[in-house]
Order: structure tokens, then sequence, then C-alpha cells
């Protein structure tokens, strides 16, 4: 069973793929309705409330449009791998050490050099140290075939625990009390797009993914990467250099997954504050799932979930549905969209005989 | 240095250890039966919380510590049905459905917690301790290792008894086979999605029974994440010990005593981050795969969906 093999169904028409997608959606919404009702919640004017916050606002879109990014960039970090058959599961440690050492290298370079340069620097020291803590799962499964799915999950709970202590011990603001590394000025943070408040991380998220989608499907490494995925021997016999290919595209995962960390800070928050952990990757490893790894579905569940996400924050305080309903929503579109894919294989078998 | 070795300091590290201890054993014991019988249980996580959920929902009403296990032995099966279905009897994908339970379950208790808890935020009392006769009376050890609820001798117990079913019955050289070459147990006209069914409800099983303890021993109520990555634990302590109960149990020590140490030396006014101890047994697993990590410790057929005449 590896991650690659799932993303050969492409073949049935547009129509078939998007009642595929929109069925488990439909499904998930509906059962989630019924959650609500037994909850004695009003399921219409939840699911009214969290439209009406995240994109029929203008304020509430720009939100949702600024959520989007970091979730973007590590969907590219996850496709990649996925398709690669790794599973790189450790997106929590990799994506806050990446954005603790941006926060940490910001500040400390403003006013030596350009603001853009330092904004690059710190970009691309994020993307390195995300790729590095990569590096010990990704020898160890290039070398000795050691099940990445822990070593990824352990190193991500070294990384936050690790990125807490980099903050307390090494990063301190001395003039905050609650620990915290030293603010990046507003001004100082990632530009925003003209008239908004998104900032222009979203950009590079977009460019990330589609470049991701393009290397996969259209590039002689992305198509090493999917033999790598669908078959690990046929990879080897075919002359592909296994643990070589397994690193890069370790790294690779990983780093894009550190630039989502980064971008994050320096585009909306521009410090990190010790034990801050959004845990984006619960929400974007079911994700990238959905959207069968494929880089144009995931910007359509992105935009899907960072609205979720924007509405039911603001839902949790007015309408009284906690905010971990969406993970409920979340677990529900996989059962479906699971139930669904194995209903759609079983009528194609019973067709075929 | 010498706060560190008082009586008092090292009886609550010891009692410590074994109290976040048991949770880990039962969930790594659980797990090692899936991935014997050839099933990567992703989901773990979730049936630790679902367990902890219904086990201390059932003894908050009823105020009986033994039909609180019991109810979050139910709840993790409940949990485990999920799974047993989808991947065991329709072939899906565990890993996919494991994140879904795991996800669905966190937020589905919150919910609950939500709706049913968080107006009152209800604590139990202390769980009753048995004190094993003359044993807990040693100096030290006597009250970190004597006095605790019955239930972790039971969980001690279970390591040999586990030990003696995979070695010499019928079922555990079954759940064995249904793991490495599950045609050959076919083939010797043994059910395989049976077997593995039987080891996947086991595994909810221990697990439930694992978070119960956590809510109702280990905190005494219920809050919303709390297993937080105790179930992966399990995971890692399953694949580390190769098939062996016993290993477990001295992994479930280990990782034990480090997450104890957190909250001795903060009790002992020790000036060190807790961030740093709580790498400690991380840092220490990854220490063991890179110098011992190997290949063939798994079992050949773990996470591969068996369907009868296939090939």
């Amino acid at each position: 069973m590896s991650a690659g093999s799932q993303s050969g169904i492409e073949d049935s028409g547009a129509v078939a793929a998007v009642s595929r997608v929109l069925l488990p959606i439909l499904l998930a919404l509906g059962t989630g309705a019924l959650i609500l009702l037994a909850l004695g919640k009003d399921p219409l004017g939840y699911y009214g409330f969290v439209l009406q916050r995240s994109l029929l606002r203008p304020s509430g879109l720009q939100e949702t449009f600024t959520r989007m990014a970091p979730l973007l960039l590590m969907a590219a970090g996850l496709i990649v791998a996925f398709r690669a058959g790794i599973w790189n599961l450790g997106g929590d440690g990799q994506f806050l050490l990446a954005g603790v050492i941006s926060a940490a290298i910001a500040p400390a370079l403003m006013g030596t050099l350009p603001g853009s340069i330092v904004l690059l620097i710190s970009l691309a020291a994020g993307m390195l140290v995300g790729a590095l803590w990569s590096l010990i799962p990704a020898l160890l499964k290039a070398w000795h075939g050691v099940n990445e799915i822990i070593t990824t999950l352990m190193m991500s709970f070294l990384g936050t625990s690790l990125a807490n202590v980099l903050i307390k011990l090494a990063f301190r603001d001395p003039g905050t009390t609650v620990p915290q590394t030293r603010s990046l000025p507003v001004d100082a943070r990632l530009p925003r797009l003209p008239g908004t408040t998104i900032h222009s991380g979203l950009l590079l998220a977009l460019v990330a993914v589609l470049g991701v989608h393009w290397m996969m499907t259209r590039t002689a490494f992305g198509l090493k990467l999917q033999v790598l995925g669908a078959n690990r021997a046929a990879a080897l016999h075919a002359g592909v250099r296994v643990d070589r290919l397994t690193v890069l595209s370790f790294a690779l995962s990983a780093g894009l997954i550190g630039l989502a960390g980064s971008t994050e800070v320096l585009g909306v928050w521009g410090t990190v504050r010790a034990d801050w952990n959004p845990a984006f990757g619960m929400l974007v490893v079911p994700l990238v799932f959905l959207a069968r790894f494929n880089g144009y579905a995931v910007i359509g569940f992105t935009l899907f979930f960072s609205a979720l996400l924007v509405g039911s924050e603001s839902a949790a305080r007015r309408v009284g549905v906690p905010q971990h309903y969406v993970l409920v929503l979340v677990a529900l579109l996989l059962l479906f969209l699971a139930v669904v894919e194995y209903l759609d294989q079983w009528r194609r078998r019973q067709q075929a005989t | 240095m010498q706060a560190l070795l008082t009586e008092p300091f090292l009886v609550s590290l010891i009692f410590g250890a074994v109290t976040a201890g048991v949770p880990l054993l039962l969930a790594g014991l659980g797990e090692q039966m899936s991935e014997k019988a050839g099933v990567l249980n992703i989901g773990i996580e979730g049936m630790m919380l679902l367990g902890a959920y219904t086990g201390f929902l059932a003894c908050y009403r009823s105020g009986s510590f033994w039909l609180g296990f019991a109810a979050g032995g139910i709840g993790g099966m409940a949990a485990a049905s999920i799974p047993l279905l989808l991947c065991i009897r329709r072939g899906m994908n565990q890993i996919v459905i494991g994140i879904a339970v795991t996800v669905g379950v966190n937020g589905l208790t919150s919910l609950l917690h939500y709706v049913q808890l968080s107006r009152e935020y209800p604590r139990l009392p202390a769980a009753p301790g048995w004190a094993i006769p003359w044993l807990s009376r040693v100096p030290v050890l006597g009250k970190g290792l004597f006095v605790h609820n019955a239930l972790v001798y039971l969980a001690v117990l279970l390591v040999p008894l586990l030990g003696w079913l995979y070695r010499s019955t019928y079922l555990g050289l079954s759940l064995t086979a249904a793991g490495d070459h599950p045609a050959a147990l076919d083939a010797a006209g043994v059910d395989v999605q049976r077997t593995r069914s039987i080891a996947l409800l086991a595994t909810g099983f221990l697990a439930g029974v694992g978070g119960a303890y956590i809510a109702n021993v280990g905190a005494g109520l219920f809050v919303p994440f709390m297993t937080g990555g105790a179930g992966f634990i399990g995971i890692v302590l399953a694949m580390l010990a190769r098939g062996r109960p016993l290993w477990v149990l001295a992994g479930a020590a280990l990782f034990g005593a480090s997450l104890s140490m957190t909250t001795a030396l903060q009790v002992a006014g020790i000036n060190v981050p807790t961030d740093v101890v709580q790498m400690l047994p991380f840092a220490l697993v990854m220490m063991v795969l890179i110098f011992f990590g190997r290949n063939d410790v798994l079992p050949r057929a773990l996470g591969v969906p068996y369907e009868r005449g296939e090939r």
C-alpha cells in the first residue's frame, strides 16, 4: 500500500470526478447537520453564519484568503511526499521550527540589510530548517527502510518541544513577560497585496502548489517520484536511485512545510509565542487525501477548509458551536470519501465482469 | 541535587511513572496485537480518547471505577469498529481511515464535552488504591510501585498472558500468520478477516481502557484532547518491541519515567524548562531507531488488506 497508487484514478471523465468530490462533501455536511440537531443547535443557522462570516463579507473573505497561505504551502509539501509514497506526518514540528527560526532571524537582521533581503533570507532559513528536520527520518528510510510514519511523528513531537526551548532559552525577547521572540514591526513583515490585508505569502503558496503539481505530472523528476510511490521495487529495477530520491523528496516536502511556517510568522504574527501550535497538520493531511494529491483540487479544498476555519472561530463565540466541530466535519469527509471511492470501484468491477 | 534524593521525591517520581506508563502499556500491547495481525492501526489515538470520554462519563454517573474502565473499553471498541468495517472488511486505506478516526473522535469528544461537561467541570474522587501486602511496605519502592489501582496490576499481568497467547495458542499463532502470510492462513482454513477483526477489537478495548485510566485515575476529569499523543507513543512502543510484550512493558516504563520526571522536577523546584524534559522520551526513541532500526521488524503484510482468492 503506497500513497502514490491512489493517484492513478484520473480517467473517468470530469463529471464523475466532480461528483466523487461533491458527494462526500454533501454527505459530510448533511451528517454534520444531524449532529448539530442532536446537540440542539440550528444547522442551517450555523452553516449560514459560517458562509456569511468567511466568504460573503469582505473582511472575512480576506481573512479566509490569508488563512489559505500556510495551508496551501503545507499541502504542496505533502503532495510531494505522498505522491512519492512517503508518509511525512511530521509537518507540525517542521512548521514550528521553521517559524521560530524565521522569527529569530528577521528582527536580528532588520536594519543591517534592506527589508526585502531580510525577508528572503528569513524565508530561506525557514525552508532549510524544515528540510533539515526531515533528514534523520529520510536517511533512516533510505538506508534501513525504517518506517517514516513513526520517525516523522517522533521528530514532530521533538520539534514542537525544541521550538519552545529555543523561544525560552535562546531567542526570548527580554522586554515581555510571556516568553516570545522579538516582534517584527508590522511594516517590516511580508508586504500585503494592494488594497487588502492579505499578505503576499498567498501568491508564494499558489505558485508553490501549481509548481509542485506541474513538477509531479510534467517533469522527469516528478515521474521518478511517482514511480517510487507506486512501486519501490520497480523503481529500483528501473535504475532509479531510490535512496537519493527518498532523501530529496523528504527535503523538498519538509522544506515547503517549513516555508509555510515562515510565511505564517513573517506575514501574520511577526513573532512566535511559547506553546503556540496551530496544528495545521491535522487538517492538511486529510485535505490532501480528499484532493487525491491533485494540485488544483488542493486549492479548492484549501479555500473550503480556510472558510470553515475562519467561520467556525467566530461561530464558537456567536452561535455556541465549538470550533472543534470542524474536526468532526473533516473526519466525516474522509470517511465518506473512502466509502464513495469504494462504491465507485465496486461498481466498475461489476461492469467489467 | 540533594532535593532529588529525598524519599518523597523518589516516591512521587516512581508513582507518577507508573500512572503515566500504564496507559502507554495498554496502548502498546493493543497496537502490537493489531500489527501482528497485519493492521496498522493509526486510529488508536482516537480509540483511547473515546475510551477516556465514555469511561469518565460511566465512572462519574455510576461512581464505580470498574464500570468506568469497562465503559472505556467499550468506547474504544466502538471507535475500532469503523476501521474494522471499512479497512478489514472492505479493504480501504488504513492510514486514511485511521487519521479520520483520530480527527473525528477529537472533534466529537470536544463537542460532547462542551455540551455535557463544560458548565460544571465535574471531577472524580481519587481512585481507590490497592496496597499489595508485604511488598507495599518496602521503603520507597513500596509506596511508588505497590499501592496503585488494581487495574495497574492487571495490565502488568497481561504481559506474560499475551506472551503465552502468541507463543502457545492457536489464536495467537493465527494472529501472527494473519500479519505475515495471510494467504497461508486462509489455505489452512482460518478466516483471515475474522482473525484480524478479533485483533482490532481487542486493540480498541485495551486502548479504551487505557484512555479511561488517563481520565479517571490519572486526571480525575475529562478535557478535550487529553490523551495528547499517548496512542502515537503506543504505536512506537509496538514497533520497537518487535512483537514481544515484555519489550512493550520496558518501553512503557521508560516513557512513563521520563513523563513523570517532568512533573517531579517541577515539584522539586529544579529550574529546567519542562520542554527539555519532554523531549527526552522522543529523543530516546530516535536514538534507538538510529542504532537498531532495521527493516525486518514488521509483519510482511502490515497494512495490506486481504481479500479471499485475489491471487
